[in-house]
């Protein structure tokens, strides 16, 4: 059975002197977990593009010079949306195989693994975003 | 016994559902970049191809899911930040009250993108 304990303030980042692969862990979900809804409100912003692209002049559509076109053809022309992209999926990257992480604590399986589970999310989320560079800077550089 | 270490108190709703969302998305996210990404690269969407992806019904269904999946586990996971962080009384009510009406904001403006997207406004 688990048990719950009052553990004072958690959210508490003058903790993070107490260096701990849990405490790092909690640190970069969070941190990663702002960026992400950070992000999801301005791609929708972006995307709001596609509301005047509808209501303009179909041709433009057709030419493929509407404003939604337009505008992510420009983002996606700048080397610093493309790195930017690849943080993102670092970031995505981490977040997900920490979570799936999390999950195994909160179900209290591996507990013993934690923080090894925790350098292993790293890695793994290095190489997933190395591996990823050719692809999302096709382009701009590669 | 066994100590806790989720930040959420167990067995509510909210816990459940950013716990649901969270195997959607997984899921889900995986798709979306690897469809924008890998099958179709970024720098070359075009409203004529967002178009014929929308029109399927089973991706726009899909899409609009992932859209308020995705709100509600980014906004509820920054409100129980923020709860951890001490965060009480007025202001907590307050705090919920700006990222509900932030969160159904997005929400609606996403669903009337996807809408012209589709060409069905």
């Amino acid at each position: 059975m688990s048990q719950s304990y009052n553990r004072g303030l958690v959210e508490d980042f003058g903790r993070w002197k107490e260096f701990s692969a849990g405490m790092w862990a909690w640190i970069f979900h969070k941190f990663t977990g702002w960026i992400l809804i950070g992000y999801l409100f301005t791609h929708i912003a972006v995307l709001s593009t596609a509301i005047g692209a509808a209501s303009g002049d179909p041709s433009l559509i057709q030419q493929e010079t509407d404003v939604y076109t337009t505008t992510i053809q420009g983002l996606e022309s700048l080397f610093i949306v493309r790195v930017m992209e690849v943080g993102l999926l670092a970031v995505a990257v981490f977040h997900i195989l920490n979570g799936l992480r999390l999950l195994m604590v909160d179900l209290g399986i591996g507990l013993e693994a934690q923080d090894k589970s925790f350098y292993a999310s790293l890695i793994l989320t290095g190489v997933i975003t190395v591996a990823s560079v050719p692809t999302f800077m096709r382009g701009v550089g590669f | 016994m066994a100590e806790r270490y989720s930040s959420f108190a167990p067995g509510g709703t909210a816990w459940l559902l950013q716990r649901v969302t969270a195997a959607f998305l997984v899921v889900v996210l995986a798709f979306h970049f690897f469809q924008l990404h890998f099958v179709n690269h970024a720098a070359d969407v075009t409203f004529l191809g967002t178009q014929a992806r929308m029109e399927n019904v089973g991706y726009f269904l899909t899409m609009v899911l992932f859209l308020i999946a995705g709100t509600f586990h980014g906004v509820n996971g920054v409100y129980n930040a923020l709860v951890n962080q001490g965060l009480e009384g007025t202001q907590k009510k307050i705090v919920l009250a700006v990222l509900t009406i932030a969160s159904v904001a997005l929400i609606v403006q996403g669903i009337w993108v996807a809408l012209a997207m589709a060409g069905m406004i």
